[in-house]
C-alpha cells in the first residue's frame, strides 16, 4: 500500500504506524461517562469508506488523516490531521 | 571432446545411460552426453561445465538447466514420488515441474525441494535426489505403491485416529518421517539477501512474444520500463518453438528486441526475476536470483533480492503452462509435456527419448512431433484424440514416418524405472503397443493467470477457450499474450502490442502502434479431454502429491466435493509447484463425476507467492543482531576498557555491572557498587532515558494535559517528577520534566518507552490540541547524560563546572536546573535528581562529548573513592527507595496502584483522567504498592510470587498480590522486595505469605513501607 503524505509525497505504508479510527472525537472533560466510554473503546469497523489516523514514523512524523475503503485498500483522501476534520 | 549425436540411434540407451569421466588437464570433462543434438539449440558449446548429482559427475554446457543437462546425458530416473515412492522423471521444463525435485547444495546451504527444471547449470553443481533409500535406483520406500488400496485420500483421517494416547508418540512421530520429500539446511543461512525498492511506469512480466511487444512499445515512448522474467534468457517460448519472425528464427528475433532494449536509458531488464504478488497501490513482489547460477557468491554481494516495484501500469504476459492428460501410468520416467519434449530439443539440444510417441488433444502436440522427427529422433506415433484432424497434420505424420491413431487413448504404459512402451486403443477399439521411450503428452494449454487473482478475484471458466482466463483485473493492470488466450504466435505479437499501447496512452505518452513482424501460421485447435477412462494402472491427476483419479472419486463419495474440500482432502493442488500442472484435470474429472460443468465446480484461489519464496529474502539483512540494531551509549568504550558486564535493555547495551579482580558473583560487585553510591560517589550512564525538547508559548499548559500533576507552575530552573497516563486510565509511563525556560521545558521518560511517548506528544498535540503553541523535538541522541550520586557527587561535580556556576547546595539545591559549560567551555545542562536517594546529579553533555566527560568525572572523584556502577546497582537502589520502574508500571496499574495518587490534579483536564475515575479503579481491595522484607531476614524473596494469608491455602481464590521486584540491599544486609497487595497501605506491620510454586518458594514477609532508605529525604537535600 502506498500513502500519499501531504508532506513527504508518496511514501510506501511500512513508513506508518497506524492508528485507527480518526472519526471519534475527544469529548469534554464533564461528558458523562459512557462517551467517555465510547471514546476510548468503541470502534466501528466499515466495510468501505474509513477515516482513520496514520501516524508518519519514519517520515516527517505528521500524524495523518487517511481516508481509506478497507475493501480495496484504495487511499481516497489524506489530509493533516492537525487541520481538524475537513471531510 | 566428442560430441555424439545418434541421428539413427537404434541401440536402447541402456548400453550407454550415464556419460563417463576422464581426466583431461585439471578439470574433469565428460566423455559423453549421448543425448545431446549436434548445433541445434541455445547453449554455448564452448563453455562446458562440470556437475553432480547423486554423487557421480555429469558434464553439460552454459544455457543448460539442471534437467536439461541430465535429459542430454540419458538420466530419466530422478526422483521417488511423496507418497507411493514411484519412480519419478522429469515432466516439464519449467517452474510447473512436479516431479523433478532436487536438494542443492549441502550443509547450511542444502535446499530441498527444488525444482530441477529451473537450476540453472554452474559449474560445480551439487544436486541430489530425494526421498529414497536407500539409492534411488533401490528404494524400499516404494513398498508403500502395494499397500496403495490402503492408503488413498483421507487415510491419515480414517486410520491413525484411535487411541489418542498414541497422536503424539506413535502417529505423529510416524507420519512426520513418512512424509515430507527434502531435508532442511543443517545451520543458519550462510548467504546474504537484501531488499530494494524499483519504480517505473510500465512494468511487464514476462518477456515472450507478448511482453517483448509491449516493453519495446513503453520503450519507445519513453516510459520507464521494467521488465522481468522468470528466466536466465529472455524470449520465454520463443527460445522452446521454431518459429520464424521476419525471415528469422524466434530466438534471433528476441536477441534482438533485447538488444534494442538494452540500448535505451528508460528499461530495466531484470532476469532471473519471479514476480510473486501483486499488492495494494500498483505495488508488485518480485525475486531476483542473484547469484543462485554462481558457483560460489561473490563476497559482499546478495544471493537473492527481495524487490518492491511500484509501477504506474502493468502488462501481465505470463504465457500458459500445458496440461497433461490423465491416463493409466502417466508418471513413468520419459512422460512429460510435449511442450517441454520440444522445449528441451530445441532450446537446449537435448534429447528426452529416442522414440517418440505423442498423445494429444490439440494441434499443438503436432509441433513436438515434427520438431523430435527434424532433430531426427523417430516420431513411432501420434495418437490424436480427435477422431477428424486436419490434412496438413496427416501429411505430417506421412512424412515424418509416425503412424497416426485418430480418435485414439493411451490406456497404460510399460517400463520400470523408465517407460519401454504404451498401450493404445485406437476408434476402432483395437490395441496396439508401441515401442517408445518418450511419450509427449498434450492437453491444452492453461493461461498463467495467478498474478490477477492476488486482488481476491477468482478466474473465470471460459469455454471458448476450454480454459480459466482472467476475470477481474487489479487495478492498473492488464494481460497480454497466452495469458490473455492469445495463444498462437500472430496472436501473441498482436496482443503484447495492443496491450503495451494501451496501457502507454493510459499514462500519457503518445506512441504510434508499431508495425507487426511477420510469422508464420501457428494453429491452436483444441478439443478439451481431460481423462481416459478405464485405462490401466493409477492414472494421477497431482504428481507432486501423489493424487490419483480413484483419489477424486472417494472425495466425491464422501462428500468432499467442493474443490475447497477436495483439494483438502486430497491435497491435490498442493506443494511447490501448487498443482499448475494438474489442478484443472482434477477439477474436470469432479466435474464429469458430479454431472456438472467445471463452470459450476470452480476453481481454487491462486494466493501470493506465486512462486516459493526463501523466508530468507523476506528477511533481507534484518536478522540476527541487524533486526534491531544495538545502541551503544556515549560511554560503551570506556565502560568495555573498563571490563564491564553488559546486558540488553530494549535496543541498548547498557553496562550492568563492572566485576574488579576477584570478584567472584555479580552480587559482590552490586552491592560493593551501591556501597560505594552510599557512602562516596558512584557515576552511570543514564543516556538511554528519552529527552524530548518541548518549547513554545503554550508549552506548560501542554504539559498539564499530558501529566496527572501540574507543570505550568514548575518554575524556571526547577524540574518536578510527573506521572502520566493512557486515555484508558492506566499508568503508561513516568519521568522527570525540567523547566529550563519560561517556554521551555525538557521531558524525560522511560528508556523504552522515548519512541512511544514521543508519538503519543505528537499525537496529543497535532490531533487533540493542534491550537495550542507546542513545538516538540525528540533529542535522546543529542545528549550523554551521567547519573552522579553519592554524598560526595557535590564535591566530584564541583571540579568540572566552569565558573561563575555556583554548585553550593543553598544556590543549587534539590530539583534544580541550570544550562552552564564544564570542563572548560563544553555545553552542559545540570539537573539535580536522585533515583538511588542519595545526593545526585545528572549532568548532560553534547553525545559526542559522553566519552571524554565520563573519564573526567572518573579522575575528578578518584579522590572520593568514585565507583561506575550499572543497571543492577541502579535497580537495587531504587527499590531501597521505594521508586516505581518498568516491572510496576505494566500497563495495568493506576497512579493509585503504585502509591501515586496524590499527585493527581482534580483542577485540570489531562489525558486518563476522566477513566481514572471509575469506581473499580477505586475499589479498595485493589492491590496496592507496599514494600516486604523476609520475617527470617536471612531468607530469599522471588519476584513473581503471589500473597496469601498467611495459614491459608495457597488458591487463587486467596491470592491477594504479587511481588513485582526484589533485590538484597547491601544497605540493610538482607532481602527486600515491593510488591501489589490488597488494603496494602493499611496492612504495613502485618505478615503475608510470599508463595511462588513457579521457583518452589514459600516465605512469610512483613508488609512495611516501600522506602526503606531515608524515607524523610535528608540525604538528597543535603
Amino acid at each position: 500500500m502506498r500513502i500519499p503524505c501531504p508532506y513527504c509525497g508518496e511514501r510506501d505504508a511500512h513508513e506508518f504506524a497506524y492508528l485507527g479510527d480518526a472519526t471519534v472525537k475527544r469529548p469534554d472533560f464533564d461528558a458523562r461517562e459512557s462517551l467517555w466510554v465510547d471514546y476510548v473503546y468503541m470502534r466501528d469497523n466499515p466495510a468501505g469508506r474509513h477515516r482513520e489516523h496514520w501516524y508518519h514514523t519514519t517520515g516527517c512524523r505528521s500524524w495523518l488523516t487517511v481516508t481509506r475503503d478497507t475493501r480495496t485498500h484504495q487511499i481516497l483522501t489524506v489530509e493533516f490531521a492537525s487541520q481538524g476534520d475537513a471531510a | 571432446m566428442p560430441l555424439v549425436a545418434h541421428r539413427n540411434a537404434r541401440h536402447s540407451y541402456s548400453s550407454n545411460p550415464y556419460g563417463r569421466i576422464r581426466q583431461s588437464g585439471r578439470c574433469r570433462v565428460i566423455a559423453n552426453q549421448a543425448y545431446r543434438l549436434p548445433e541445434v539449440g541455445a547453449i554455448d558449446r564452448s563453455r562446458s561445465l562440470t556437475f553432480m548429482f547423486d554423487g557421480r559427475a555429469y558434464g553439460g554446457f552454459a544455457g543448460d538447466t539442471l534437467t536439461s543437462a541430465l535429459i542430454a546425458n540419458g538420466v530419466r530416473l530422478i526422483g521417488r514420488s511423496f507418497k507411493y515412492h514411484r519412480p519419478r522423471g522429469i515432466f516439464t521444463s519449467g517452474p510447473e515441474e512436479p516431479n523433478a525435485l532436487v536438494e542443492l547444495g549441502a550443509g547450511a546451504r542444502r535446499e530441498p525441494n527444488t525444482k530441477a527444471t529451473t537450476i540453472e547449470l554452474f559449474d560445480g553443481l551439487v544436486a541430489a535426489s530425494q526421498n529414497r533409500w536407500p539409492s534411488l535406483r533401490i528404494d524400499l520406500g516404494a513398498i508403500n505403491s502395494l499397500l496403495a488400496p490402503f492408503i488413498g485420500a483421507g487415510f491419515y483421517y480414517k486410520t491413525l485416529m484411535w487411541p489418542a494416547s498414541f497422536w503424539e508418540t506413535i502417529y505423529e512421530p510416524l507420519i512426520r518421517r513418512s512424509a515430507g520429500l527434502g531435508r532442511a539446511a543443517e545451520g543458519p543461512d550462510p548467504d546474504n539477501y537484501e531488499k530494494a525498492h524499483a519504480f517505473c511506469d510500465l512494468l511487464v512480466i514476462g518477456s515472450g512474444p507478448a511482453g517483448l511487444m509491449s516493453a519495446l512499445i513503453g520503450a519507445r515512448a519513453g516510459a520507464r520500463v521494467i521488465l522481468c522474467e522468470e528466466d536466465f534468457a529472455i524470449g520465454g517460448r520463443l527460445l522452446a518453438e521454431k518459429h520464424e519472425i521476419d525471415g528469422q528464427e524466434g530466438r534471433v528475433w528476441a536477441a534482438q528486441t533485447e538488444a534494442r532494449l538494452t540500448e535505451l536509458q528508460n528499461v530495466r531488464i531484470f532476469r532471473r526475476t519471479s514476480v510473486f504478488g501483486v499488492y495494494d497501490g500498483g505495488t508488485y513482489g518480485a525475486l531476483e536470483r542473484v547469484t543462485d547460477h554462481l558457483r560460489e557468491s561473490t563476497p559482499h554481494q546478495a544471493r537473492q533480492r527481495l524487490w518492491k516495484i511500484v509501477a504506474r501500469h502493468v502488462v501481465l504476459a505470463t504465457g500458459a503452462v500445458e496440461r497433461h492428460i490423465v491416463f493409466g501410468g502417466n508418471d513413468k520416467p520419459g512422460v512429460m509435456l510435449a511442450s517441454a519434449a520440444r522445449t528441451y530439443v530445441n532450446r537446449f539440444a537435448a534429447l528426452p527419448g529416442r522414440h517418440i510417441a505423442i498423445f494429444t488433444c490439440c494441434d499443438d502436440g503436432w509441433k513436438t512431433a515434427a520438431d523430435f522427427a527434424t532433430a531426427g529422433a523417430t516420431v513411432v506415433a501420434v495418437i490424436d484424440v480427435r477422431r477428424e484432424i486436419s490434412r496438413a497434420f496427416a501429411r505430417v505424420a506421412e512424412r515424418i514416418g509416425a503412424r497416426l491413431v485418430t480418435g485414439g487413448r493411451v490406456v497404460g504404459t510399460r517400463g520400470g524405472r523408465s517407460l519401454r512402451s504404451i498401450d493404445v486403443i485406437g476408434a476402432d477399439g483395437q490395441a496396439v503397443r508401441f515401442e517408445v521411450d518418450c511419450l509427449g503428452v498434450s492437453g491444452g494449454w492453461n493461461p498463467t493467470i495467478d498474478l490477477t487473482c492476488h486482488h481476491g478475484s477468482k478466474p473465470r471458466w471460459s469455454d471458448d477457450q476450454h480454459a480459466y482466463i482472467a476475470d477481474k483485473l487489479p487495478p492498473g493492470l492488464s494481460i497480454a499474450g497466452a495469458a490473455a488466450g492469445a495463444l498462437s504466435l500472430p496472436a501473441a505479437l498482436l496482443s503484447g502490442a495492443k496491450v503495451g499501447h494501451e496501457a502507454i496512452h493510459t499514462l500519457g505518452f503518445i506512441a504510434r502502434f508499431p508495425d507487426l513482424p511477420r510469422t508464420d501460421e501457428d494453429p491452436a485447435r483444441l478439443n478439451p479431454f481431460w481423462h481416459v477412462r478405464g485405462s490401466r494402472g493409477k492414472a494421477f491427476v497431482d504428481l507432486q502429491n501423489d493424487v490419483t483419479v480413484t483419489d477424486i472419486e472417494i472425495a466425491f463419495r464422501e462428500g468432499f466435493r467442493s474443490v475447497e474440500h477436495l483439494k483438502r482432502y486430497t491435497t491435490l493442488g498442493m506443494g511447490t509447484d501448487q498443482g499448475k500442472a494438474g489442478n484443472v484435470s482434477g477439477y474436470a474429472i469432479m466435474a464429469d463425476l458430479t454431472g456438472s460443468s467445471i463452470t459450476v465446480t470452480g476453481t481454487t484461489i491462486y494466493r501470493p507467492p506465486h512462486v516459493p519464496i526463501a523466508i530468507s529474502a523476506f528477511a533481507g539483512h534484518h536478522r540476527g543482531k541487524n533486526f534491531r540494531p544495538t545502541r551503544l551509549t556515549p560511554s560503551h568504550r570506556w565502560a568495555a576498557e573498563h571490563g564491564a558486564i553488559f546486558v540488553e535493555t530494549g535496543p541498548w547495551l547498557r553496562a550492568q555491572y563492572f566485576p574488579k579482580f576477584g570478584e567472584t558473583d555479580w552480587l559482590t560487585t552490586i552491592s560493593r557498587e551501591v556501597t560505594a553510591v552510599r557512602t562516596a560517589v558512584g557515576v552511570c550512564d543514564v543516556s538511554t532515558l528519552g529527552k524530548i525538547e518541548i518549547q513554545g508559548t503554550d508549552a506548560g499548559t501542554f504539559l498539564d494535559r499530558i501529566y496527572i500533576n501540574t507543570f505550568s507552575t514548575l518554575l524556571p530552573g526547577k524540574t518536578r517528577y510527573g506521572v502520566m497516563l493512557r486515555e484508558d486510565g492506566l499508568v503508561m509511563d513516568d519521568g522527570t520534566t525540567a523547566r529550563l525556560a519560561a517556554d521551555r521545558y525538557v521531558m524525560s521518560t522511560t528508556t523504552a518507552n522515548a519512541g512511544l511517548i514521543m508519538q503519543h506528544l505528537e499525537f496529543c498535540h497535532q490531533v487533540l490540541w493542534p491550537t495550542l503553541d507546542v513545538q516538540l523535538a525528540s533529542i535522546s541522541e543529542t545528549w550523554a547524560q551521567f547519573s552522579v550520586a553519592g554524598p560526595c557527587s557535590r564535591a566530584t561535580l564541583a571540579k568540572l563546572v566552569d565558573p561563575p556556576f555556583n554548585i553550593a547546595n543553598e544556590r543549587f539545591p534539590h530539583l534544580s536546573v541550570a544550562s552552564l559549560t564544564v570542563c572548560g567551555g563544553v555545553p552542559a545542562r545540570l539537573f539535580r535528581l536522585s533515583f538511588s536517594g542519595e545526593l545526585a546529579y545528572e549532568l548532560a553533555v553534547p553525545a559526542n562529548y559522553g566519552d571524554g566527560v565520563i573519564r573526567v568525572i572518573m579522575s575528578a572523584g578518584a579522590e572520593f573513592g568514585i565507583e561506575p556502577y550499572g543497571t543492577e546497582a541502579l535497580g537495587v537502589m531504587r527499590i531501597e527507595k521505594g521508586h516505581v520502574a518498568g516491572n510496576e508500571i505494566t500497563g495495568q496499574m493506576t497512579a493509585r496502584d503504585l502509591g501515586l495518587g496524590r499527585l493527581m490534579s482534580t483542577k485540570k483536564d489531562f489525558i486518563g483522567r476522566r477513566m481514572a475515575e471509575r469506581i473499580a479503579f477505586h475499589d479498595p481491595n485493589r492491590p496496592c504498592v507496599v514494600g516486604f522484607r523476609p520475617t527470617n531476614r536471612s531468607a530469599r524473596l522471588q519476584a513473581g510470587a503471589h500473597f496469601v494469608p498467611c495459614g491459608a491455602a495457597p488458591t487463587a481464590a486467596n491470592d491477594e498480590g504479587f511481588m513485582s521486584s526484589v533485590a538484597f540491599s547491601p544497605s540493610l544486609g538482607h532481602w527486600i522486595g515491593r510488591g501489589f497487595l490488597q488494603r496494602g497501605p493499611e496492612r504495613i506491620g502485618g505478615r503475608v505469605r510470599a508463595y511462588d510454586p513457579v521457583r518452589a518458594t514459600d516465605v512469610e514477609v512483613e508488609i512495611c513501607n516501600p522506602v526503606f532508605i531515608d524515607p524523610e529525604g535528608g540525604r538528597l537535600r543535603a
